[in-house]
């Protein structure tokens, strides 16, 4: 049924490390108090050293609040810090601390990270990127996401093992070929 | 339980067009809720195939997220399987369910079997979606291969349509006065 399409397609707002013309984009739908996420993020990285600028990787929220508590501020805390410029920062600072992710905590990453605390807490606590949060979700369940985390790679949901780095580089490198040859031809 | 035919295997599920068959199965162990009951607004049924499948995605728990995209449709959700009405109970607290489970357990799967939805080697439900209108007519079915995890997407397209010819029947009647085509050309 779903043909799992990357809907809106990696677009402005969309928050992207690498370059945005690279030939192979990996978009993550993810919870930051996910344990799946948890597994997924290091071989994320990995896959980002090992591609470098051959690879952008976007990362959109889909929280699964009701499974898991924090998991809705930790998404907006993250916001928080895009809009202070240091997004990246706070989904590593999260993903490394998926156990502690209560709203004093999110706090005390927004300081260590230099970040302005004060103006994390008060985001949060007025909901301010709830909006952008659930219209990353909504574009998840638009795009067929099935649970956390799914994969996008350049527009389609990647529905291999990415447990499996093997073949989840191998996906990569192909859709990078792949993408390669469409530009030569 | 309901008086229309068990479907066999190899049917396939009941499709878009069909009167969904009517039933009543229990949501809790002292509580049974009736499809025609839910009648006058659209109704999602999940059938699946078994509580506690070992992910934290799973699909109940995904629905149970986009439940407000539902209700923005005015639909009710409800997701069935064989499981007894204490399992289900247990399941639906654990996930922080906020729509019914019904337990299709005795005689089981007879309901999951009108719809043709029945896994008789596993003695399962089959992973399937319906998508009734506010008549209880099936306006979209899917059966998906029970590991995949179907998502929500056909779902709400399907109830995008449904809102998408409600609203143009809607236009049809409140728009008496609209002049057709051929007449506007024939002004001078």
């Amino acid at each position: 049924m779903s043909n799992g399409q990357l809907t809106p397609p990696v677009g402005d707002g969309d928050h992207v490390a690498g370059p945005r013309d690279a030939p192979v984009t990996l978009v993550e739908y993810g919870d930051f108090e996910c344990p799946y996420c948890g597994r997924a993020y290091p071989i994320v990285k990995n896959i980002q050293r090992q591609l470098g600028p051959q690879l952008c990787f976007v990362f959109r929220h889909f929280p699964l609040k009701e499974s898991h508590p924090h998991a809705e501020h930790a998404a907006e805390a993250a916001e928080a810090a895009g809009a202070q410029g240091k997004f990246w920062e706070m989904h590593d600072m999260l993903f490394e601390h998926q156990r502690r992710l209560a709203d004093a905590d999110l706090v005390r990453y927004a300081d260590e990270l230099g970040l302005d605390a004060e103006r994390v807490a008060r985001e949060l606590a007025m909901g301010i990127w709830a909006r952008r949060v659930r219209d990353d979700f909504r574009s998840g369940v638009r795009s067929g996401v099935n649970g956390t985390p799914t994969f996008f790679v350049n527009g389609y949901r990647f529905d291999g093992d990415w447990t499996d780095e093997g073949e989840f580089l191998g996906a990569l490198r192909d859709a990078a070929q792949a993408a390669g040859g469409q530009l030569r031809a | 339980m309901a008086e229309s035919e068990p479907r066999d295997k190899g049917q396939g599920i009941l499709e878009a067009g069909t009167q969904a068959p009517d039933f009543t199965l229990h949501a809790t162990p002292d509580q049974k809720l009736s499809l025609h009951e839910l009648r006058g607004r659209p109704v999602i049924l999940a059938f699946y195939p078994a509580d506690w499948s070992p992910v934290c995605g799973d699909q109940m728990a995904l629905y149970n997220e986009i439940l407000p995209e539902f209700r923005e449709h005015g639909a009710e959700l409800v997701g069935i399987s064989v499981d007894g009405v204490w399992c289900h109970a247990a399941f639906a607290r654990h996930r922080n369910l906020h729509f019914p489970l019904l337990s299709d357990f005795e005689p089981k799967g007879a309901v999951s079997r009108l719809f043709g939805a029945y896994r008789t080697e596993d003695g399962t439900s089959e992973r399937a979606l319906f998508v009734l209108d506010a008549e209880g007519v099936i306006r979209w079915s899917y059966c998906s291969p029970v590991g995949v995890n179907p998502g929500a997407e056909g779902i709400l397209n399907a109830l995008e349509s449904l809102a998408g010819s409600r609203d143009g029947a809607a236009k049809r009647i409140t728009a008496p006065n609209a002049k057709p085509e051929s007449s506007a050309e024939a002004r001078p």
